[in-house]
């Protein structure tokens, strides 16, 4: 899947880094904060907020219904990925992620030398507040501090709110045909 | 029921055959395997029909297996239309590292196009 994706030659702009306390426009205190994939308790907390995701916001089949379901996806996704999560009095409000797109251990000691697929989830009753915003930024500086250089994601090509807060921070439209518009953001 | 199933030479399509044919020998459907045109497909259409039947003989499914020429979605849907096929079967997709559900540009021009029904196999 590396093969023919274009990313922009220029890198994006500079990106804030967790952790970081902002206010979203319902004038809720949100933590922005990265959380250990490979630690379970840390995996735990994103099964707790993923089994109340709404399936109507799904995209592309995640995340899974069912908490065994949901579980599972974790356990796949979350080791090797990089996380920020955003935090709301204690609860987990929104989960912005890379996973990377190789299976080698090897591969992925070295960020700069593959590339990362991104997807963010915002809880329903969070959403519209600018959250997703802040968990992009906060996401792409903390993997740029870790060395990623390229990442990329699919949308759904009708879901014109997500890939306007795409392009927002940066992202950039790349080759497809199908009903997914992919994109891509250099970030070195 | 008579069943088109078409490929590309990709794991996901010898998916979609393997489970094609576990419902064909279910259901007693008579099934026809087109093989289509994708030249920058993993595997040649050559070494695609040979696999395709290698599945089928293992199975003792009789099928037909054949190539179509041409683009690969407009020439399935052709084929189905006028081979006088109740269904259209294509694989249903494959998946990002994240686990999203990812649809070609055959998909989706079968999708958009088959007068006949269409199933996606996962």
């Amino acid at each position: 899947m590396t093969d023919g994706r274009l990313y922009p030659e220029e890198p994006a702009g500079s990106f804030p880094t967790p952790p970081a306390t902002v206010a979203d426009r319902e004038g809720r205190s949100i933590e922005l904060r990265t959380i250990d994939g490979g630690d379970a308790d840390d995996r735990e907390a994103l099964v707790e907020m993923y089994v109340r995701f709404d399936p109507t916001d799904r995209a592309q089949g995640i995340p899974p219904t069912g908490e065994d379901r949901v579980r599972d996806w974790i356990e796949t996704i979350a080791p090797e990925g990089i996380h920020v999560v955003a935090v709301h009095e204690g609860e987990v409000a929104g989960h912005a992620t890379l996973v990377p797109e190789s299976d080698d251990p090897e591969a992925i000691e070295e960020p700069a030398g593959i590339t990362w697929e991104l997807a963010i989830f915002v809880l329903a009753a969070y959403q519209q507040a600018g959250i997703g915003t802040h968990l992009l930024e906060h996401l792409l500086g903390h993997a740029e501090g870790l060395g990623v250089e390229r990442v990329w994601l699919t949308v759904e090509r009708w879901n014109a709110p997500a890939i306007g807060l795409y392009e927002s921070v940066g992202f950039e439209r790349c080759g497809t045909e199908s009903f997914e518009q992919e994109m891509a953001i250099r970030l070195a | 029921m008579n069943v088109l199933l078409g490929i590309a030479g990709s794991d996901e399509g010898i998916e979609a055959l393997e489970k094609t044919v576990e419902r064909t020998l279910e259901a007693g459907d008579d099934l026809t395997v087109a093989v289509v045109d994708k030249p920058e497909a993993e595997r040649s259409q050559e070494a695609t029909v040979e696999r395709a039947e290698v599945v089928l003989a293992e199975a003792d499914l009789e099928a037909t297996v054949r190539t179509l020429e041409g683009d690969p979605g407009s020439s399935l849907v052709d084929f189905a239309e006028h081979g006088g096929f109740d269904r259209l079967v294509i694989g249903g997709g494959t998946e990002s590292p994240m686990g999203k559900i990812r649809l070609g540009p055959i998909a989706e021009f079968v999708l958009l196009n088959a007068t006949t029904t269409v199933t996606l196999v996962r």
